[in-house]
């Protein structure tokens, strides 16, 4: 068992070696993956619904066996034939799962008591958590009389509690309310950090997946589509599909010459090793380009390289977003400042810093 | 005419049923049983009189021995059917609700065939031991006759009670590090105790009151229904009957209302 | 993740399974089996043979009518009382309803052989009423009832007939044309998993009409009682048999009807 370190820190590292499902109704969810997760790194997996993220996650578990090939290794030591319950880790359910006959504290020292933890250890374990989850005064409680939010810790206090070597989360968010779901979002990144626990996390909420991954690995359709920090796959999408899937992008497809995109609207200069990457050496040919709404300034347009019509304005709040038309095939997004003043009709000039357009491999979907 | 009306009209039919067949007869059983030559003390009589006293205990251990031996076999083979997919399940399940209709004599006539003079048990018995055991008519054949009718229903309940059962709750178990046995004791059978309790007050009252079923074995054994039965045509002895009746009614009724108010959902069915 | 434990597990819930439908199983089987056999005690090898099965006819095709009989008018009872009632019961649903619904679902945690003696003792005197088998239906009736009224008003609750109704209202229809035109119809579900067990509860009703029934109102459990006591085993499984090929139609229906609800009523894992 995972012994009682009281140092900051527990956890392993993890390896998932090509690991494949297919499910007894011939349902490929997972193509063979493989992914390293240094000890103590929160890792988030994103992606659209079906993506094969809970069956990934169940695979980590035990739950479920990856298909003949496929290896799951903390600290390098084989666990694929390890039943979960052997597997000494921690598990928040997306609808928590907490046990109804038993009250609060009974559900978070039940991992303890199973581990043969002396009544007093449990205790001050306990302890320890309803005051690390901010429960305290909940003990008693039934867990049909806690409101969502605290259901949520408890759920977690649960799972760390033995202190699990991975700590796995299964978008232990989702049945919140918009508000919670934020407010518990920076607890809980707070508590990963406090424990420096090993974390695999499942969402398909990307504002949550930035928030609290070390790196994030996309996935789609079974595969995993690129691994990185958030920084990397919000500036530096690997493919189409994770640039748009993750945050607004602008996708453009266009011939590029000489380093520069002809649109309809204009010209386009893009950084000189971005297209000659993208051209494999030829001077010209079609490329996508990448570019987020708001890397793009909006200039007088007397003058500009490329130029557009607004086509609407929608007011956000904190800044306004306009389309706009005949820059590209189609009309593109702009962040302005909610102090512009700008409305349909509009004449304008864009403008964009090389360095902000990102060029990207072919994709067909 | 109004919606009022109409919903009050709605009521008519049910009304003088109910009032004439069911409302109106209760109440006369109810007089009937002090209306002997002991006047009220024969409701007392249930209890004081060593012979009906006997009776009523006799009853009801059977009627437990019963709900807890169902209970048990129901849970096994409810779980183990809901868990698991194989060929032949639809089958097995099929089979083990068939005997959900059946009357409590044709359910004796049953254990008459399995343990009865010339009963499949005592035939292999004969040829394995060479002793032929005949029970069918002793309390153990009752008891049979019992578990008979009420498995099917009892399981049926269960099979739906662990359908509903949440399996993230024993995926969380199990990510704890419980056991498989663990896991069935500390999660999986408190998220059934509903179910245990609803089907449980079923299968005891209605073996509390299953007349069919010990008519045809027609022996000396004494359960409840079988002594109002002989009270009321042998003795005729309509105050005892009655006051017998009303107890039996009051106890199966309770048993029922106690379940339900512990949430469970008790619609028993004939015996 | 199958070790050998959990296969070993597998095997022993699954002999305890077999044995217990075995248990279930297996006398339905012989008594079947005995129905058509010429001789029980000899065994299936002194031959098959419909003698018995005539026999039970002759002797007591009086009682499988009369419990058609009584089945049907038990039905039409229930569906003429029980609908009205469901609905106006669901609509109330107040503590007047509540106390309604609870008197009549009493007899079903009461013992058939109380109604029974309650009855007798109310009306024994009545001896035309007593004699005929319109007594043995009344029993029937209060005790399938709450069956009838349950089914409906399930029904009535997973639909919400109310908004229906009150539509239906808007439109101009009279509570009468709302009733036969939309209510009822919508009910249909219920009103037949209700009519399929209230036929086949008064089918093999037993409880209530040993002691209802006269040497003239015999229905078929009754008479099987009479055959179990009195007749050779194989006349006896005769009897069984054709109460066994009676509600074996009803029960398959309404477990295909269970299973067809049950299926649209939420996905599977
Ligand atoms: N037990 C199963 N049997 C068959 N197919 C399954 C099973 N579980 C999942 N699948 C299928 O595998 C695919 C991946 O499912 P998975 O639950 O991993 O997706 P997900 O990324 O978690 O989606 P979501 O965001 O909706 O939870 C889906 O197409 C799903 O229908
Ligand atoms: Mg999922």
């Amino acid at each position: 068992m995972s012994g009682n370190d009281k140092t900051n820190g527990h956890g392993v590292a993890l390896r998932v070696h090509a690991c494949a499902k297919t499910f007894a109704d011939g349902t490929r969810a997972l193509e063979p993956v493989t992914l390293d997760v240094a000890r103590g790194e929160t890792v988030v997996l994103l992606g659209p619904s079906g993506c094969g993220k809970t069956t990934l996650l169940r695979i980590i578990a035990g739950l479920e066996t990856p298909d003949a090939g496929g290896r799951i290794l903390f600290n390098e030591a084989d666990v694929t034939r390890v039943p979960i319950e052997r597997r000494n880790v921690g598990m928040v359910f997306q609808s928590y799962a907490l046990f109804p006959n038993m009250n609060v504290s009974d559900n978070i020292g039940y991992g303890l008591k199973i581990r043969g933890v002396s009544e007093a250890e449990r205790k001050a374990r306990i302890a320890e958590l309803v005051a690390l989850t901010g429960i305290a005064g909940l003990e008693h409680r039934r867990v049909d009389q806690l409101s969502g939010g605290q259901r949520q810790r408890v759920a977690l206090a649960r799972a760390v509690a033995a202190r699990p070597s991975v700590l796995l989360l299964d978008e232990p968010l989702t049945a919140l309310d918009a508000a919670l779901r934020e407010r518990l979002r920076g607890e809980l990144n707070r508590l990963l950090r406090t424990l420096g626990i090993t974390a695999i996390y499942v969402t398909h909420d990307q504002a949550e997946a930035m928030a609290l991954g070390d790196r994030i690995v996309v996935m789609r359709r079974g595969a995993i589509a690129q691994v990185g920090t958030p920084r990397d796959i919000y500036f530096a999408p690997a493919n189409r599909f994770v640039a748009e899937f993750v945050g607004a992008a602008n996708i453009l497809e266009a011939e590029c010459n000489a380093g520069v995109l002809l649109l309809p609207g204009g010209r386009l200069a893009l950084a000189n090793d971005a297209a000659a990457a993208a051209l494999n050496g030829h001077a010209n040919g079609r490329i996508f380009a990448m570019i987020r709404p708001e890397s793009i300034r909006i200039i007088a347009p007397d003058g500009a390289a490329l130029t557009g019509e607004v086509d609407s304005v929608s007011f956000v709040g904190d800044r306004q977003r306009a389309a706009i038309g005949g820059v590209a095939g189609k009309p593109i997004m702009v962040d302005v400042p909610n102090s512009t003043p700008i409305k349909a009709g509009d004449r304008v000039g864009l403008s964009v810093d090389p360095g902000d357009i990102r060029v990207l491999a072919g994709d067909t979907a | 005419m109004s919606k009022k009306t109409f919903i009050g009209l709605c009521f008519v039919p049910l009304a003088i049923l109910v009032a004439a067949f069911f409302v109106l007869p209760m109440a006369r059983l109810v007089v009937t049983g002090a209306s002997g030559h002991d006047g009220l003390r024969t409701y007392a009589a249930i209890l004081l009189d060593p012979r009906y006293r006997a009776t009523l205990i006799n009853t009801i251990l059977l009627a437990t021995a019963t709900t807890l031996a169902t209970l048990v076999i129901s849970t096994i083979s409810g779980l183990f059917l809901q868990r698991h997919h194989f060929p032949g399940r639809a089958v097995l399940i099929a089979m083990l609700t068939f005997p959900l209709a059946f009357p409590g004599v044709v359910v004796g006539f049953m254990i008459i065939l399995l343990a009865g003079r010339q009963g499949l048990i005592g035939d292999v018995t004969l040829r394995l031991l060479g002793d032929k055991q005949v029970f069918a008519y002793s309390l153990q054949g009752l008891f049979l006759g019992y578990l008979y009718f009420s498995i099917p229903r009892v399981i049926l309940t269960i099979m739906a009670a662990v359908e509903k059962l949440d399996p993230s709750l024993e995926e969380a178990a199990r990510a704890l590090g419980a056991g498989p046995w663990r896991v069935v004791r500390d999660v999986v059978l408190p998220a059934l105790a509903p179910a245990f309790i609803a089907s449980g007050a079923i299968a005891f009252a209605t073996a509390m009151g299953a007349f069919g079923t010990a008519f045809t074995l027609a022996t000396d054994i004494d359960v409840l229904p079988m002594l109002i039965y002989t009270e009321f045509t042998l003795s005729a002895n309509f105050a005892v009957a009655a006051a017998l009746s009303v107890g039996l009614g009051l106890v199966t009724w309770a048993i029922l209302a106690l379940a339900r108010s512990f949430g469970g959902n008790t619609v028993a069915a004939a015996g | 993740m199958k070790t050998t434990r959990d296969c070993l597990i597998f095997l022993g819930q699954l002999a305890f399974t077999l044995l217990v439908a075995a248990f279930l199983i297996v006398p339905a089987v012989l008594s079947m089996l005995a129905g058509i056999t010429s001789n029980y005690f000899l065994g299936v090898k002194s031959g098959l043979t419909l003698q018995w099965v005539l026999q039970v006819w002759e002797l007591y095709h009086d009682t499988i009518f009369r419990s058609f009989l009584i089945a049907f008018s038990t039905l039409a009872v229930t569906l003429a009382v029980g609908i009205p009632a469901a609905y106006a019961l669901h609509l109330r649903n107040d503590r007047v309803s509540r106390a309604v619904e609870e008197i009549i679902t009493l007899p079903l945690a009461i013992p058939g052989l109380a109604i029974a003696l309650a009855l007798l003792l109310t009306y024994g005197g009545f001896s035309d009423f007593r004699r005929s088998w319109l007594f043995i239906l009344v029993g029937h009736a209060i005790f399938t009832l709450p069956f009838m009224v349950r089914s409906v008003m399930a029904v009535f609750a997973a639909i919400d007939v109310k908004t229906l109704d009150e539509g239906a209202a808007s439109l101009g229809a009279s509570p009468w044309r709302r009733f036969c035109d939309v209510i009822v119809p919508n009910a249909r579900p219920g009103i037949l998993a209700g009519s399929l067990m209230v036929v086949t509860l008064s089918l093999g009703e037993f409880n209530l009409t040993w002691m209802l029934h006269t040497p003239l109102t015999k229905t078929l459990p009754v008479g099987l009682a009479d055959s179990y006591a009195s007749m050779r085993l194989e006349v006896a499984s005769a009897y069984t048999l054709v109460f066994f090929i009676m509600i074996i139609p009803l029960l398959t229906a309404m477990q295909v009807f269970a299973g067809y609800r049950g299926a649209a009523s939420g996905p599977k894992r």
